[in-house]
């Protein structure tokens, strides 16, 4: 198991640096560098250059990458271009924020699907599954920007029920009770966007164990529907789904930029996107590679529990 | 002889296909609304009367009326002409973008599942790089480097959803080479090419059909989340997804601007993933079969 995780993490890392080369090439074609981004128009073409020089921005590009790189080895994610401050700083404060809203929704849409998605399957063709197939179909057509401004608009400047932005009242940081209002808004908008796809992950995959020959075998003992259901599809059913959730690790930072965004959620999503339309380079590349590296920790992670679940691979090893 | 035979098969397929959109009620109002939703963008440029940019400051932020059917925005234009001229540059972006993710993903695909080997080896560890990536945190930095406006974001969201049409694409090939006309076919000693032209892609046509529907709706989607948040279709010109964007500053004053524009995303969307099940039917045969699943 062990050899297996080493051999896990050894393949994972070409590919962690060839993403950090395509992105880092791909910045260095960008028309404008740091240096553009902090002349005022007084400077001199000598002084801008000077500023060129002295941040190591004429060295071929190869230099520039593995002084970068050796940066972030030593963890330095470098500091942000506008506001000078350090990014492992900010990422410090703004990370928890988007764990504490992603987590909670994205577990919450996890469990419902899992129980919808069990219903659906095991109804099939019936009303309960064409009710919450048509679900489904119409929850993947709506953008989740839409959804969290239908939200804004009925719940928030309608019924007043909730404030509209950020996580706290200025004044009352410690409130838990004024977090949770600020909380459930972006809340029901994330539940919202994970769900429908999660829902029809389960019904497929029900659907295709009730075809099983222990099924059948199960019936043919005389054992009742719900049994078969909850004591041996739902088992079946769950194992596919533990990979999913490895797979979900990645949201943890960017799962949610745009709700981040139109709910003023301080966390990483509205960070990188104020980066990005600053062209506030450093912080673009500190979260690609952030979320690059979960991408592929997610995916090892789900081997592994994949691997500790499901009997019939871990014999194969 | 043969050529008879491939053309029954396909015929019973159209049946399915034509059966399942008379008995399925959701199938035939996506067709029917996206028939009227194409028209209409392609002709709403023959009505004199609507002009999306005619400012008319006087009777900004008004509610809908006879005059202005959906009223009017931030500064006095008609919003109905706006929204159906809005839906020409969603509709567009979504058709082009879709065709360049489904032209790299069946080259990629096709190359890979043919040649095997080493060359399928390098092109799928490109595809595993570029789907590690979030697509958002991907089109934003790709977006950095172009110059923000209706040709880039194509490039950009085709650039970034072809992978899992490759991944399909390859799967079918794989299948597809090992018939008996294309290895007779290479056994004659026709060119590699001319052998993917001509025998391995038409056989995997339907599923590139089903994948394509789907890759217009989510190109769709992808487009009016990035121009809401302001990485995508730049002003003058205005897709759903950017007046929905200019909504938001007025949600509280001006609520009717977020409906139109967001209903039509809806069920566009909707109705792309509706024929794409549908056209599924196409490729069913072989579902049943037991060669898939």
């Amino acid at each position: 198991m062990i050899k297996y995780i080493v051999k896990r993490i050894l393949q994972a890392i070409p590919l962690l640096l060839l993403i950090t080369i395509i992105c880092f090439t791909l910045i260095n074609m960008a028309p404008y560098d740091a240096v553009d981004a902090i002349t005022t128009p007084d400077m001199s073409i000598a002084e801008i250059e000077m500023r060129r020089e002295a941040y190591g921005l004429n060295d071929p590009v190869y230099v520039q990458y593995l002084r970068w790189l050796n940066n972030i080895l030593h963890g330095n994610f470098g500091y942000s271009l506008l506001s000078h401050t350090s990014i492992k700083y900010d990422l410090m404060i703004r990370i928890p924020n988007t764990v504490r809203l992603v987590l909670p929704s994205y577990l919450t849409a996890y469990v419902l699907a899992i129980v919808l998605g069990l219903v659906a399957g095991s109804h099939r063709g019936k009303w309960q599954d064409k009710l919450l197939d048509g679900f489904c179909s119409f929850g993947l057509s709506v953008p989740t920007f839409f959804f969290a401004m239908l939200l804004m608009y009925f719940l928030g400047y309608r019924l007043k029920l909730f404030p509209i932005m950020g996580m706290h009242t200025i004044g009352k940081e410690g409130s838990m009770a004024d977090y949770l209002q600020h909380f459930v808004m972006p809340y029901l908008a994330l539940v919202f966007g994970f769900l429908p796809d999660l829902t029809r992950y389960v019904r497929g995959s029900t659907i295709g164990q009730l075809k099983e020959d222990y099924v059948t075998v199960q019936k043919a003992f005389g054992a009742n529907k719900s049994e078969i259901l909850f004591k041996h599809v739902a088992k079946n059913v769950l194992i596919p789904l533990i990979t999913k959730l490895g797979m979900a690790l990645p949201m943890l930072v960017t799962g949610a930029v745009i709700t981040e965004t139109i709910f003023s959620w301080p966390g990483i999503g509205s960070y990188f996107v104020k980066a990005v339309s600053g062209l506030d380079y450093p912080i673009v590349m500190a979260v690609l590679i952030l979320s690059g590296s979960l991408v592929i920790l997610g995916n090892l992670l789900s081997d592994i529990l994949y691997c500790l679940i499901d009997p019939r691979i871990k014999s194969m090893q | 002889m043969k050529t008879k035979d491939v053309k029954k098969t396909r015929n019973r397929r159209l049946e399915n296909v034509i059966y399942e959109f008379k008995h399925n009620r959701q199938a035939m109002f996506a067709a029917i609304y996206l028939i009227l939703v194409i028209l209409v963008s392609l002709f709403v440029v023959f009505v004199k009367d609507l002009d999306p940019d005619a400012i008319d400051v006087m009777n900004k932020l008004q509610g809908p009326s006879a005059e202005h059917w959906f009223g009017t925005d931030n500064m006095g234009r008609d919003y109905f002409a706006r929204v159906l001229y809005g839906g020409r540059v969603s509709l567009l972006v979504g058709v082009l973008a879709m065709l360049t993710s489904i032209v790299l993903g069946v080259t990629v695909g096709t190359v890979s599942g043919y040649f095997g080997g080493l060359v399928d080896n390098i092109l799928m560890r490109i595809v595993d790089v570029f789907q590690s990536i979030p697509w958002i945190i991907m089109v934003t930095v790709v977006g950095i480097v172009f110059k923000k406006g209706l040709f880039s974001i194509i490039i950009v969201i085709g650039l970034f959803s072809w992978m899992e049409i490759a991944r399909l694409v390859r799967s079918e090939v794989l299948t597809s080479k090992e018939r008996e006309y294309v290895q007779y076919a290479r056994f004659i000693g026709v060119r590699s090419l001319a052998v993917m032209l001509r025998h391995v892609l038409p056989a995997v046509f339907p599923t590139i059909i089903t994948a394509a529907t789907a890759a217009i709706a989510s190109a769709i989607m992808t487009e009016s989340s990035l121009s809401f948040l302001g990485l995508g279709i730049q002003q003058p010109m205005s897709s759903w997804g950017s007046l929905l964007q200019q909504a938001q500053q007025y949600l509280q004053t001006a609520p009717y601007m977020a409906m139109l524009p967001g209903a039509l995303i809806i069920l566009t969307v909707y109705s792309f993933n509706k024929l794409g099940d549908v056209l599924r039917v196409f490729v069913e045969p072989r579902v049943q079969a037991g060669e898939k699943e």
